[in-house]
């Protein structure tokens, strides 16, 4: 294999470990070091490009560390689910950080705990990086406790009263979490005596069923309660809406999705066949509904949002629960997609609460008025999330519909009502939001925070001054240098460094509805690597131990247990009808290979502009 | 594989004690319950390593079998790590809300119960006030940042009742300290804050600056329920807002 691009992988860890320690040494310079962290992550952000670049033709690459072989070392294995992975949470932490960094700014002579917020974000973005890039369990379990330590810190950032209360429920919660992903990985070594994922591949599947049925329960609870799906997501909506918008929006992008990726890798990997699927599709099933629900009964949007993340997360495993390739691409693609556009949804919930000074949708009105630009970055996530068709959520949403529809089961025909409700209702709570936050009349507010009333009151007065200006005078160049004044007396709007990442965040949201068909060619063979397994493994341990694993799929099947297709019976004849749903992008026959999504660069939208992705 | 099973009994006592303790409502018992799981955790990857052996140092002439398995001691060591972190932590926390409020509890997160409230929400009665969940807004720019404060508890009710209510959040407090301090008219931040006086979400620490968010999600940032009996000598009571208030509108409305 080739190694050479490849062989930067590390440095997606190294690079935000070092940039960590070098904010720390700048502490009490915050602008040195917000450009140090901003650097750095940009820095990472081209090395992933690159790695995406490396890996988009050839597939799984393994690097060891150390020059340790394979069963025995510590193994990176980038292949093109990681890559993708990785690029995109890189994209959305680069974002963030601006934006957490103008509100430090902002708000510097309030004294923001601004000095522990980068490097702490920066560790975050290692630990995550590492999770992608794990190739053995062990690997994986310190990724998870690098970002999870690193999002008690962010989560408790200031230690006040209520982030004290949710942190401590979060804290606990991710303990149990890993202490069962713990005694997975002890009891897997106990019985197999390794934990390289690759060499466990083949070494599962000689044990006895009862007891492989043991072990992946056990995994997947440990990930379940990570990624939040319905019976283990109780402690996500408790717990994310007390931190600051920025770490609420880096955490509802990542860390669940961090938990959906080792599911995907345990259920492809380490177990194939379709064992619980029947499992997963309830568990989707569950999810999505009970989480819509809970959606609808809050107030408060950011509330709001932690429940629209858990009722998304069943779409994810919806996919994934099929087990064919159909399924896992747009699960893939879905994972992709919903990152971005949660992330952006929490970002513009941070600019609504500072312009109007809370995010309770009670007290809030008028904000299309004062502010139309929040209001369109707020409309197109939300209709993105919900999944009307130019954008990415119904791509999507089609992708795992076609795919349940192909499955020709009982099960999967209910998944395919269910995700159809699930959009149902998305499309209403995001509907209230809308009317309510944005359409209706500060008048009709009950209480309007002073922020919007004085907000409203500026803008009208701009707008009767202006008004009266331009009947009186009539002449062009007065006017606006009148108009600017009254306008300095009303609250201070959203900064350029604060609209900026969000636009770019939505920009590239918008971006995956253009590059839906290279993403989702891209998605589907990435899909295809992961159920056949044999290059993820032929990566790590050569060709032999892949020839091996294959016969284990095989003796999978002679057990009755139904083995993911193999590459010919996934060909491009099986991919054909996604292609249909590129129809609604423009782009549908690009070539997969030149364009990264994901790059700045490559979001060419047109209503949004650039100006955003720094 | 052979099992030395003191150590398997020991990791299953660890681990029983480690799941009772998690379910208690005391922060420092839910510690323990969190230490003793993952010790018990890190047992078992001990165990899981087989018979003991030589150490493993290469030495010619040694059979590979005879050596113990010096992956699981890593293992265990970098587990042993993490969960000394996660732990030193926790128990940063549990100071935190000790200080806080003097509280060791686990607490309810208002938010849930004010939805599960809903359908008994009175929006006439209910929207004198509501709560602020900004980061954003400044304090002088809160029309509301003294008379929430103000009207928090009710005053009518005098000396807080020892009542333990199902989300634990009554508390007592002395009634000569409570007279003396309530004459000393001023704003909160220029109050001193007595240990043990204040729940979780008291804002008058210096050691960090005021947040919304402390006043959003602490338990008296509820709206009152009858707002016209706190209005009048609610000035005088300001520094008692706590989860007590809420345990006692509760009941009056009942």
């Amino acid at each position: 294999m080739d190694q050479g691009l490849v062989s930067l992988a590390p440095l997606a860890v190294l690079l935000p470990i070092l940039g960590a320690a070098l904010a720390f040494v700048l502490v009490r310079r915050p602008r040195a070091q917000i450009a140090a962290t901003v650097t750095t992550i940009t820095v990472t952000l081209v090395v992933e490009c690159l790695l995406l670049a490396a890996t988009w033709d050839t597939g799984a690459v393994a690097v060891f560390i150390g020059g340790w072989e394979a069963p025995w070392g510590i193994t990176l294995v980038v292949d093109r689910f990681s890559a993708l992975m990785l690029v995109v949470s890189s994209a959305i932490v680069l974002a963030v950080l601006v934006y957490a960094s103008a509100q430090g700014v902002t708000d510097q002579d309030q004294g923001g705990p601004v000095s522990i917020f980068h490097p702490t974000f920066l560790i975050l973005v290692a630990g995550v990086s590492n999770a992608f890039l794990a190739g053995d369990l062990f690997n994986l379990y310190v990724g998870f406790e690098i970002l999870l330590t690193a999002s008690y810190v962010l989560l408790t950032l200031g230690g006040t009263g209520p982030r004290v209360r949710a942190g401590v429920t979060y804290v606990v919660v991710s303990v149990i979490s890993s202490v069962i992903f713990l005694i997975a990985i002890a009891m897997i070594y106990g019985a197999t005596g390794t934990v390289n994922m690759a060499d466990l591949a083949g070494k599962l599947a000689q044990l006895d069923p009862d007891v492989q049925m043991v072990l992946h329960v056990m995994l997947l609870v440990g990930f379940g309660i990570k990624a939040a799906v319905f019976p283990l997501s109780f402690w996500l909506p408790d717990s994310y809406p007390t931190a600051p918008a920025p770490v609420t929006a880096v955490f509802a992008g990542l860390l669940t999705k961090v938990g959906v990726y080792a599911i995907v890798r345990t259920e492809t990997l380490l177990f194939p066949g379709d064992r619980v699927n029947v499992l997963l599709l309830w568990v989707a099933l569950l999810t999505m509904i009970v989480g819509i629900l809970g959606a609808l009964a809050q107030n408060d949007i950011k509330r709001v949002l932690s429940f629209t993340l858990v009722s998304h997360i069943g779409y994810m495993i919806f996919g994934l629960g099929l087990s064919n390739v159909l399924g896992l691409g747009a699960t893939i693609f879905y994972v992709v997609h919903h990152i971005t556009v949660q992330t952006s949804l929490f970002l513009v919930t941070g600019l609504i609460e500072q312009r109007a000074g809370t995010a309770n949708v009670d007290r809030l009105g008028g904000l299309a008025r004062i502010s139309p630009l929040i209001a369109i970055l707020f409309f197109i996530p939300a209709m993105n999330l919900a999944g009307i068709p130019p954008f990415s959520g119904f791509l999507g949403k089609v992708g795992l519909i076609q795919a349940g529809v192909g499955a020709q089961t009982t099960m999967a025909w209910a998944l395919v009502i269910a995700s159809v409700v699930t959009s149902l209702l998305t499309l209403l709570v995001m509907v209230r939001v809308w009317t309510r936050a944005f359409w209706r009349r500060v008048e009709d507010v009950e209480h309007p925070p002073a922020k919007l009333v004085l907000a409203v009151e500026a803008q009208e007065a701009t707008v009767a001054h202006a008004s009266a200006r331009a009947a009186a005078a009539g002449t062009g160049g007065s006017v606006d240098a009148e108009r600017r004044a009254p306008a300095l007396t009303g609250p201070r709007g959203p900064t350029a460094g604060l609209v900026a990442p969000t636009i770019g965040l939505v920009a590239l949201g918008l971006s995956f509805t253009v590059l839906a068909g290279p993403l989702y060619t891209f998605a589907d063979r990435a899909a295809t690597d992961m159920l056949v397994r044999t290059p993820y493994i032929e990566a790590v341990l050569g060709e032999e131990a892949a020839e091996l694993a294959a016969l284990d799929v095989d003796e999978l099947q002679d057990r009755g247990i139904v083995a993911p297709p193999d590459r010919e019976n996934s060909g491009p004849g099986d991919l054909q009808p996604l292609d249909g749903a590129d129809s609604e992008g423009n782009d549908a026959g690009t070539r997969p290979g030149g364009d990264v999504p994901g790059e700045p660069g490559g979001t060419g939208e047109a209503d949004d502009g650039e100006g955003g992705r720094p | 594989m052979s099992v030395n099973i003191v150590l398997l009994l020991v990791m299953g006592v660890m681990y029983a004690g480690g799941v009772y303790l998690l379910l208690e409502r005391t922060l420092t018992r839910v510690l323990l319950g969190m230490i003793l799981m993952t010790n018990a955790t890190n047992l078992l990857i001990l165990i899981m390593a087989g018979a003991p052996g030589q150490s493993p140092i290469v030495e010619p002439g040694l059979d590979p079998g005879e050596y113990s398995d010096p992956l699981p001691q890593a293992l265990t060591l970098t587990s042993i790590v993490i969960s000394f972190a996660v732990t030193s932590f926790m128990l940063g926390m549990i100071y935190r809300s000790w200080k806080l409020g003097r509280r060791d509890e686990v607490l309810v997160d208002t938010e849930d119960v004010k939805v599960a409230e809903q359908p008994s929400f009175d929006a006439e009665e209910d929207a004198e006030l509501q709560e602020e969940t900004s980061e954003f807004l400044d304090e002088d720019e809160d029309p509301n940042a003294d008379y929430e404060h103000a009207t928090a508890v009710n005053p009518a009710t005098g000396s807080l009742p020892v009542r333990h209510q199902q989300d634990g959040t009554v508390r007592v407090r002395p009634l000569g300290s409570r007279q003396e301090k309530s004459s000393r008219a001023g704003r909160r931040a220029a109050q001193e804050p007595e240990e043990g006086e204040h729940p979780v979400g008291y804002r008058g620490h210096d050691d960090h600056l005021p947040d919304e968010d402390e006043r959003a999600g602490s338990p008296r940032a509820r709206p009152p329920r009858f707002p016209e009996q706190h209005r009048d000598d609610g000035q005088d009571t300001r520094d008692q807002a706590g989860p007590g208030a809420r345990g006692r509108r509760r009941k009056g409305e009942g």
